[in-house]
């Protein structure tokens, strides 16, 4: 695959679906692009125009976007910090041979297929909840008030759904990088004088740095997304205090009827994506080269 | 500083004796070899002295203190491994100073310790660069690098020169051979290939289904084999074994005559010349001899012999007599 006319034949072949991607791309970001610079509300729907940039400016000045801004960072650092440092843990311990170890590892990544509204709702209402929860029956046993989590810790509690909901996922990732370390490289560390500290520090963890990048990145991509947690446990609650983008962006488009907004929100998290990537690939991305 | 003695070892996985029992002594400064063919048990005895695994039951002295229930780190010993076993992530530099920060030594020191083995080991050009860019004779050699750095009372090496090409495998040989000259330290190196046992050792150790066959001097088992095993196992080609009315001639049960000890040309053998190899220094024959079996015969020089030709053969050298258990009388 070198010569010139191959390399024409090839360009010429894979051209169809190189296009095809690039509408399927273009198209929506360009409809959001042209209605956040619209007046366009559902309510008034014969109200139209141009409006430059005054649905950014809304978007920007109103006094939830800052903290909503804040609160999908902290989801995403949150729970990538939760899932990479516990899934290690997970996958150190399920690697060691014990028995049963196949029934084990499916224990393990069990939650990854339960959907999102599902496992929020378990969780608000079978762990969190103030009356029926097991987290409350445990407080009262031990004679304390019941924590209202969402109430009190929103965006913890959501934090924590989420990082239930990654966590195998994580393990799962980084335990296929711990199984394909050789064994005598640990052996040779041991005869080298390594402790158990030692040898996860400089052979471990720097064998399953390419893991651990691929687990930060595309766990990042889903997690900028989040929202059927949200929606199903908090509303976004109390007041705003759990609202992320896509939720704000969610509340624009639906409650208030206001596509106009929604869509400059949109592009606001685009932008915001293609911030979190830039920084992400400068600082791990060089991991991912062999 | 490097004296290993091995009480009664013995070592099994589940149901599986791998080492029914072992009793071992390798003297300090020696260069022990462990030869057999594979699934002996060579490489986990060395195992067992390396303390990668648990003895199931007896005891391993090092330098006069038992070390049987000794962490790896803790025994003064160094492995280089079969497939090296070198960090990727790290420098060639900073593999072979691993042991020394893992021991806590100044930077310095290490600096200085790994120059000196950079020095020894013709790595000193290549410091800087990862395993993944060496070829498998450098890869070797930082690998020897990380061993002696840490000066350790013994070294261990486990089958190092079976995944380099045949060349290569020589030269690696001489400079092991060498290095042992240079630090006088012991040395216990496990292979299946007899030409580096014979060619490095100062003794061999021959393992068979986990039991030692037979422990000395490469040329005293080269002539004095203790039993059918060793005989056939020590020397390339492998000796011929005769049985029955032959055998019976020199009143043992089987006799063995290595190849090297047959001359063509006169004699009270004849037969038919099968496979005929000719390497100029040498000529390897295959002769069906008749009333005995096949020979082989290994001839110095060219010998005008080929494929179908009537041969004469005639025994010389020594001729090894056994009895009916293998043992040699």
């Amino acid at each position: 695959m070198s010569t010139q006319s191959s390399r024409f034949a090839a360009r010429m072949m894979v051209a169809p679906s190189v296009a095809l991607l690039l509408i399927w791309m273009i198209v929506p970001l360009a409809m959001t692009l042209y209605y956040s610079f619209r007046l366009y509300r559902l309510i008034s729907p014969d109200r139209t125009g141009w409006v430059g940039f005054n649905n950014y400016l809304w978007f920007v000045n109103s006094p939830d976007f800052w903290l909503a801004l804040f609160n999908t960072l902290a989801l995403v650092g949150g729970v990538l910090i939760i899932t990479v440092v516990l899934g290690m843990l997970i996958a150190l311990l399920i690697d060691q041979p014990v028995k049963g170890q196949g029934v084990l590892r499916i224990l393990v990544i069990a939650p990854f297929f339960v959907m999102p509204p599902v496992a929020a709702s378990i969780w608000e209402n079978l762990f969190m909840h103030p009356q029926n929860g097991l987290f409350a029956a445990v407080a009262r046993s031990f004679g304390a008030q019941p924590i209202l989590f969402l109430e009190n810790y929103p965006m913890l509690s959501v934090i924590g759904i989420v990082s239930w909901e990654w966590l195998p996922f994580a393990t799962l990732i980084l335990l296929t990088a711990l199984q394909s370390l050789s064994s005598e490289q640990l052996e040779a560390a041991e005869m080298d004088g390594a402790s158990a500290l030692s040898r996860f520090r400089y052979i471990i963890l720097p064998h399953a740095t390419r893991a651990i990048t691929v687990v930060i990145l595309i766990q990042t991509i889903f997690l900028l997304g989040i929202f059927g947690e949200i929606f199903t446990t908090t509303q976004g609650g109390p007041g705003s205090a759990s609202t992320t983008l896509p939720y704000m962006i969610f509340k624009q488009a639906i409650a208030a009827k206001d596509i106009g907004r929604a869509a400059a929100g949109g592009i606001i998290a685009v932008i915001l994506a293609n911030i979190v990537a830039y920084f992400l690939m400068r600082s791990i991305g060089k991991h991912l080269d062999a | 500083m490097g004296k290993i003695e091995l009480t009664k070892v013995r070592k099994s996985f589940g149901d599986v004796h791998v080492i029914p029992g072992i009793d071992l002594q390798i003297n300090d400064g020696e260069f022990v070899v462990f030869v057999g063919p594979s699934g002996c048990g060579k490489s986990t005895l060395l195992r067992l002295i390396a303390g990668l695994e648990d003895t199931s039951s007896g005891t391993i002295e090092i330098d006069g203190k038992d070390a049987t229930n000794l962490p790896p780190a803790k025994r003064g010993l160094a492995m280089v491994f079969q497939s090296y076993a070198l960090y990727p992530h790290m420098t060639v530099r900073k593999n072979i100073a691993f042991p020394l920060k893992m021991a806590g030594m100044e930077q310095a020191e290490q600096d200085k310790r790994v120059e000196r083995a950079a020095k020894v080991l013709n790595l000193a050009n290549y410091l800087d660069r990862r395993p993944g860019q060496l070829s498998g004779g450098q890869r070797q050699r930082v690998a020897i690098g990380r061993a002696i750095v840490r000066e350790p009372a013994a070294f261990l090496f486990d089958e190092p020169l079976s995944n380099l090409d045949a060349a290569l495998r020589v030269g690696m040989r001489q400079e092991i051979s060498e290095l042992h000259q240079s630090l006088k330290t012991t040395m216990i190196y496990v292979t299946h290939d007899q030409v580096e046992a014979m060619t490095m050792a100062d003794k061999i150790v021959v393992l068979n289904a986990g039991n030692i066959e037979q422990v000395g001097a490469p040329l005293e088992l080269y002539n004095n084999p203790r039993n059918l095993f060793v005989a056939g196992f020590i020397g390339s080609p492998k000796m011929n074994f005769i049985e029955g009315a032959e055998a019976a001639k020199h009143n043992a049960h089987t006799i063995g005559v290595r190849p090297e000890h047959i001359t063509v040309g006169q004699g009270p053998w004849e037969g038919v010349v099968g496979l005929s190899e000719h390497l100029g220094s040498d000529s390897f024959l295959k002769v069906a001899v008749d009333g005995i079996g096949t020979l082989t015969v290994r001839a110095p020089g060219e010998v005008n012999a080929h494929h179908g030709d009537r041969i004469k053969l005639a025994p010389g050298g020594k001729i090894h007599r056994f009895d009916a258990n293998g043992l040699a009388i």
